[in-house]
């Protein structure tokens, strides 16, 4: 069998997300895949270099040849022409990915340590406690998430603000939408492992509270993480984009935030002017496609059942041993999944 | 249409000819099935055997092309209609000639009645459903001939029940019907997948008798694929025993029995723990003791321990112990026998304070578990040790084998760190005939039984005086399992443990255990010793739990069925006196 | 077939009897009784979050009219209408009112915010409805096929439309669609719900309902009639198509899960078509996940209201609620984001009940 003993590094190398999602891929699966890294590689490296792919300045109206003008169509200076308010709607595209990122990273964060310490203390110990966490977690889930995070942005800064305010603002009204939703999970998992005999082997042994929860539950239980971290980037984004259009965002002279133009562009649209809202949208369409591509083959790649694989040449592969008789001497192999084909809980189900 | 049929061949309904079946995993192709030729005939019980992973289940499934997409299958496999009309081969079907075939000319029987049934559709149309898909019948008609089918499985009040939803049946009921499914298309041929392993014992004895008048009564003949050598003697015309994929032994079936040929067939039936076979050792054990034991104080009294599931909101709870007596005393193994919620398992958990006792009282090494609370429990539970039903999921799978068993070193304090503790872990290990560098291993990386010996390893690692095993080898291969239940044995002579010894399987239980108790619907019906228990049972529950339970020799197991029959024929008459 | 005996063992002891069958009847009652129980602890802890969030910023009053008054014109304002008493008193006065339907008065307009509510919310319910239609024609047969064919090139194209789908904010995919269709095709209207002379004209209708279509059918006039459809198509397809999306996605994601059972399995080996084994036997035991979730999306879609109506100007409870919110006026804020929490809250109700009635096993 191809996963012995003697190469842990390759199958430490194996484990890791994203590397051991790749490997198992296949067929369209692997094409979804490929095409989600491959924009989700573009958005972070266009953050990375904006300053230099910008021509100009987010905030800039003007150079040596006097001002941009409003509403000029593209032409060689400006790619993809100017907007309302004067500024070149390329260098704030370009710049936006890095307000996106910035939130992101921020909004993630945040509610990933929150929530999933939430979760792992509320399903381990339930009781009252976890009942109305469950039940406050429910409610503010169900509740239209945008209204919340405008709320939040209200809260937070009165509705506008400075660039790291405004990033802040936004981190957090979305970290608040989001926090609900890593508890959800993180404390499903964790009740689905308190029942799981490992984690009752562990009490029967006498081990204490906070040993089964963090060595035992927690780990088990992060697997499921890259997946809510893509799909819930996305949502940040969207979320983020949805604030800026309804003029809660960021001011467009602390930084460039693709939903604030798009709001700025409303008006455009009906006198025929399209540049101004097709590339700030385009561009928030282009990355949320992208790493939803991404969390989408995760979570297909994750869950045996929706997992593809190729077929085979006719019999063809070696014969799996089985430890029968002589225990001790057989090699290892339980965890291959060619043993469970005998089983008739479906054999994929690993 | 294939016209390859011998004369002389006439009489079988499928034929297998060199199959071989590939699977693609992500470790990369895997044969599953390598050469295997089979031939079953009309009205013929043929029973497939071999332990997981010896692609018993894969020929079986291949016969109605029921393959997954990642496998690929060569070979033929020559299916005649019962009424001998046409034969096919199977593998070279479309997926429209194959629609065709499955459930008119070959239907199967699967393990889980429970996950079988769509739990949406009433049995009746799900019955329905089988008829329309091979032909034309008004709605009277269809409905007729499910009602009349679901009483010759033997659902009573057909009319009535044709019209419920699976899960208003019991277990034993569902599997019927999966029968009665298979039966109403009249197929000449009916694979059964592992048709009795989620049953109780006396269930599983019904659920037999039903095959075997299918046979009988219809002239079907069954592929009966299964790991169970009683239920093999109990049912099998021919016996084909399967290892690694491919076909090593083939006869019939008092021949395999009497005189097998291959080693591993003598192997396998060597290793079919069989009630009886451990009298003399309990009788060795009992005089060994000193002259004093009776008066050795016990470390487990139950009296009259009482466990109460609470109801969720407001309804009442379901009570899995209902008021039983029982002690263990040091050195001394108690197996606790009983069907599915018998409570067997909740008195096991009670014990090793995972589940709350709600009445009577129950004592452990001193302590009173009703209303302990965990910190001062804490402090007893370096001496109990316990192992768990499955080996796969009772090690965290992201630590090594030798940091599992390390872990009740380090917890109590035994050991500063994994590195302090791996010399006593070595010990350990070597003390479960596991092999030191399998230390560095990762759950996954074990086999099975190699699981359950690490498991073992851990719950001794303190030295307990009280070991807890919760079906320990009912997840494993027979093989498999009789090296284990050796091992356990040996460990309890070499420390001295006292254990608690929970199994659904009468005859596992007597191997090991000095007393046997009997538990059902929560009560103790009867404890004593193996001989006791096992050779004059007094209560009707415990004769019945006996006599349901196959032997691997059809002779004698030919003489069993017709006592259950007769005990059968008696409760039924009890049961219209009451 | 030969023997037309019972063919073998004793029959099974009986279950089902008529008394059985009332307990468990009573246990569906019991789910409902206790699952509209579950509603009122999610709308007063929503309401209670909401109350704390707005005013943690100050009093409504300072917060609309700050600027524009003096400090003691503006303390006499805020003494009249009671926000200088301690929070807790104006949050307990607050549940009072509500529980009496009594939502306050808008600072900005000086409406009943309740009276708001009435006239705006019926358009947020028709533009709801359409794109709930859009959602349910487009996604759950996308998702079916999606599933049947799945891996293949069909699966992968659909699943790349349905991301699409979500992935395009609504207020661009409204924006691109207004720019294709109506400005540059002009097939369609740009904005609002009627043209003004239809507006007029329903406007003027005796006790109107405020749902156009039911207006206009009731008017009687086919011009008004179609011209309230026209306006309505891009903003129920922009919404629609999101929620269609999603709905794709999980259609696939549960048959699928559905197909790999035993049951399905068992079908198969009786000889059932494919088509038929999605289409019956994994479809609706997947249908119960299914409607749960969908339950959920409507809080998507209620949140992709406010962003669809703020762009085709379609005047409900979205637009409205940021037309109040560019005007700092919490008390209708406020009223618009509980009403908005507790439609949540019943649909989610309806939607577990929904999905019990499917499920025989609670049913029964």
């Amino acid at each position: 069998m191809a996963r012995t003993i003697g190469n842990r590094k390759l199958s430490l190398w194996d484990r890791l997300p994203l590397i051991s999602h790749f490997r198992q891929s296949v067929g369209w699966q692997r094409g979804m895949l490929t095409g989600g890294l491959v924009i989700t590689g573009i958005f972070l490296v266009t953050a990375a270099l904006a300053p230099w792919l910008a021509p100009f300045g987010f905030a800039q109206l003007r150079d040596a040849n006097g001002l941009f003008g409003s509403q000029v169509p593209p032409n060689s200076k400006h790619i993809w022409g100017t907007t309302v308010g004067g500024y070149d709607v390329f260098s704030r595209v370009i710049w936006g990915t890095q307000t996106a990122v910035s939130v992101i990273v921020v909004a993630v964060l945040l509610s990933i340590f929150a929530g999933v310490l939430l979760g792992l203390v509320s399903g381990y110990f339930g009781g009252w406690l976890d009942r109305i966490m469950v039940v406050v977690a429910d409610a503010i889930y169900a509740f239209p998430s945008l209204l919340l995070a405008i709320v939040m942005s209200i809260v937070i800064s009165g509705g506008q603000s400075s660039l790291w305010g405004g990033i802040l603002a936004a981190a957090i009204s979305i970290t608040v939408v989001f926090i609900p939703q890593y508890f959800r999970v993180i404390r499903a998992e964790t009740v689905r492992m308190k029942s799981e005999a490992f984690v009752e082997s562990a009490k029967v042994i006498g081990a204490s509270n906070a040993r089964i929860m963090f060595r035992h539950v927690l780990r088990n239980s992060m697997r499921t993480l890259p997946l809510i971290f893509t799909l819930n980037a996305s949502e940040a984004i969207l979320t983020l984009a949805g604030l800026g259009f309804l003029g809660f965002g960021i001011e467009p002279t602390a930084a460039a935030e693709w939903g604030y133009d798009l709001n700025k562009a409303l008006s455009d649209v009906t006198s025929g002017i399209w540049w101004t809202s097709l590339f700030p949208g385009a561009a928030i369409v282009f990355v949320v496609l992208g790493i939803t591509l991404v969390g989408e083959s995760l979570n297909e790649l994750g869950d045996p059942r929706l997992r593809g694989r190729k077929s085979v040449e006719a019999a063809s592969g070696a014969m799996t041993e089985t430890s029968v008789i002589q225990t001790v001497t057989a090699p290892a192999h339980s965890g291959d999944p060619a043993i469970e084909i005998d089983g008739n809980q479906g054999w994929s189900d690993r | 249409m294939i016209d390859v049929i011998k004369p002389g061949d006439d009489d079988a309904v499928v034929r297998i000819k060199d199959l071989t079946v590939s699977f693609a995993t992500d470790a990369g192709a895997v044969k599953a099935v390598d050469g295997v030729s089979l031939e079953v005939r009309r009205g013929e019980v043929l029973a497939i055997v071999g332990e997981s992973g010896s692609g018993k289940t894969v020929t079986a499934k291949t016969i109605l092309g029921l393959l997954p997409d990642t496998a690929t299958a060569q070979g033929a496999i020559i299916l005649t209609s019962k009424d001998r009309g046409s034969s096919t081969d199977v593998i070279t079907l479309s997926k429209r000639q194959l629609r065709k075939v499955r459930g008119s000319d070959v239907a199967m029987v699967f393990q889980e009645p429970s996950s079988a049934l769509n739990p949406v559709y009433t049995v009746g149309w799900q019955i329905i459903e089988g008829l329309n898909a091979h032909g034309h019948y008004s709605r009277r008609e269809a409905r007729a001939k499910a009602i009349d089918i679901l009483g010759r499985v033997g659902i009573p009040d057909p009319e009535a029940r044709i019209d419920y939803y699976p899960h208003q049946f019991s277990g034993g009921q569902k599997q019927r019907i999966i029968i009665a499914m298979a039966l109403v298309l009249d197929p000449g041929l009916i694979v059964a997948d592992e048709p009795t392993t989620a049953l109780d014992v006396t269930v599983q004895a019904e659920i037999l008798d039903l095959l075997r008048a299918c046979r009988d009564e219809f002239g079907t003949a069954i592929v009966l694929i299964t790991h169970n050598m009683g239920v093999v003697a109990d049912l099998a015309d021919r016996v084909a025993v399967m290892y690694q994929g491919k076909l090593i032994e083939q006869a019939d079936a008092v021949t395999l029995f009497t005189h097998p040929t291959q080693d591993y067939t003598k192997r396998l039936l060597a290793a079919v723990p069989h009630v009886g076979q451990s009298a003399l050792k309990t009788v060795d054990r009992a005089q060994n003791r000193p002259a004093d034991w009776d008066d050795v104080a016990p470390l487990v009294v139950a009296d009259e321990l009482r466990i109460e599931y609470p109801g969720r909101l407001g309804r009442p709870g379901f009570v899995a112990v209902d008021g039983i007596s029982f002690s263990i005393r040091p050195g001394e193994v108690l197996g606790l026998v009983g069907e599915s919620g018998s409570g067997k398992t909740t008195t096991g958990r009670a014990i090793a304070g995972l589940t709350r006792v709600t009445g009577g009282s129950l004592n452990v090494l001193g302590m009173e578990m009703r209303g302990v609370r965990e910190r001062q429990f804490k402090k007893i539970r370096s001496q109990i040790g316990f192992v768990f039903q499955d080996p796969g999921t009772s090690f965290n799978p992201l630590l090594t084998i030798a940091e599992c068993v390390a872990e009740p070193l380090v917890v109590h304090g035994r050991a500063h760190d994994r590195s302090a503790a791996r010399s006593r872990v070595d010990e350990l290990l070597e003390a479960v005939q596991l092999p030191k560098a399998y230390g560095d291993r990762f759950p996954h990386e074990l086999s099975g039984g190699q699981r359950q010996r690490a498991s073992l390893a851990r719950s001794l690692a303190l030295d307990p005086k009280l070991l807890i095993a919760d079906e320990p080898t009912s997840a494993l291969d027979v093989s498999v399992q009789a090296k284990v239940l050796e091992l356990f044995s040996e460990l309890q002579a070499q420390f001295g443990f006292a254990a608690l010894f929970i199994s659904h399987d009468l005859a596992v239980v007597d191997i090991l255990a000095d007393k046997i108790a009997v538990l059902w619907k929560g009560k103790l019906v009867e404890e004593g010793t193996g001989a006791e228990v096992l050779g004059a049972p007094q209560h009707p529950y415990t004769q019945r739990l006996l006599a349901s339970l196959p032997v691997p020799n059809p002779e004698l197991q030919a003489t069993r069925r017709a006592a259950l029959h007769v005990l059968q024929a008696q409760d039924a008459a009890l049961a219209l006196d009451a | 077939m030969t023997a037309d005996t019972v063919v073998a063992g004793r029959p099974s002891p009986g279950v089902g009897t008529a008394k059985k069958k009332d307990k468990k009847e009573s246990g569906l009652l019991r789910y409902l009784v206790v699952r509209f129980l579950l509603i009122i602890p999610t709308i007063f802890i929503l309401v209670t979050m909401v109350f704390i969030l707005m005013r943690t910023t100050g009093d409504p009053i300072t917060a609309a009219l700050g600027g524009r008054l003096s400090a003691d014109q503006l303390a006499e304002r805020v003494a009249a209408a009671g926000y200088d008493r301690p929070l807790f008193v104006q949050y307990l006065e607050y549940l009072g009112n509500i529980i009496r339907g009594d939502f306050g008065t808008t600072i900005s307009d000086n409406r009943a915010v309740s009276q708001v509510l009435l006239t705006y919310g019926a358009a947020t319910l028709e533009l709801a409805f359409y794109a709930l239609i859009v959602a349910f024609i487009v996604g759950i047969p996308l998702g079916m096929i999606a599933a049947y064919y799945r891996d293949k090139g069909q699966d992968a194209s659909l699943r790349v439309m349905a991301i699409l789908f979500y992935a395009t904010p609504v207020f661009f995919a409204g924006l691109l669609m207004k720019l294709i269709f109506s400005v540059w095709l002009g097939w369609l209207p740009t904005n609002g719900r009627a043209s003004t002379r239809s507006d007029l004209l329903l406007q003027a209708l005796p006790d109107k309902v405020g749902i156009y279509v039911i207006d206009a059918l009731r008017l009687g006039n086919p011009q008004v009639i179609g011209d309230v459809l026209v306006h309505a198509i891009l903003p129920a397809i922009t919404l629609g198509l999101l929620t269609a999306g999603i709905f794709l996605r999980l259609v696939r994601a549960n048959v699928i899960g559905t197909l790999s059972l035993d049951y399905v399995e068992s079908a198969r080996s009786r000889g059932v078509s494919e088509f038929r084994l999605v289409r019956k036997h994994a479809y609706r035991p997947a249908l119960i996940p299914i409607i749960t979730v969908i339950g959920l999306q409507i809080a998507l879609l209620l949140g992709g209201a406010v962003l669809t109506e703020t762009t085709f100007e379609w005047k409900g409870l979205g637009f409205q609620l940021v037309q109040y919110l560019q005007a700092r006026d919490f008390v209708a804020v406020q009223g618009i984001v509980i009403l908005l929490a507790i439609i949540v809250a019943i649909t989610n109700f309806v939607v577990d009940i929904i999905a019990a009635l499917i499920d025989p096993r609670v049913r029964y």
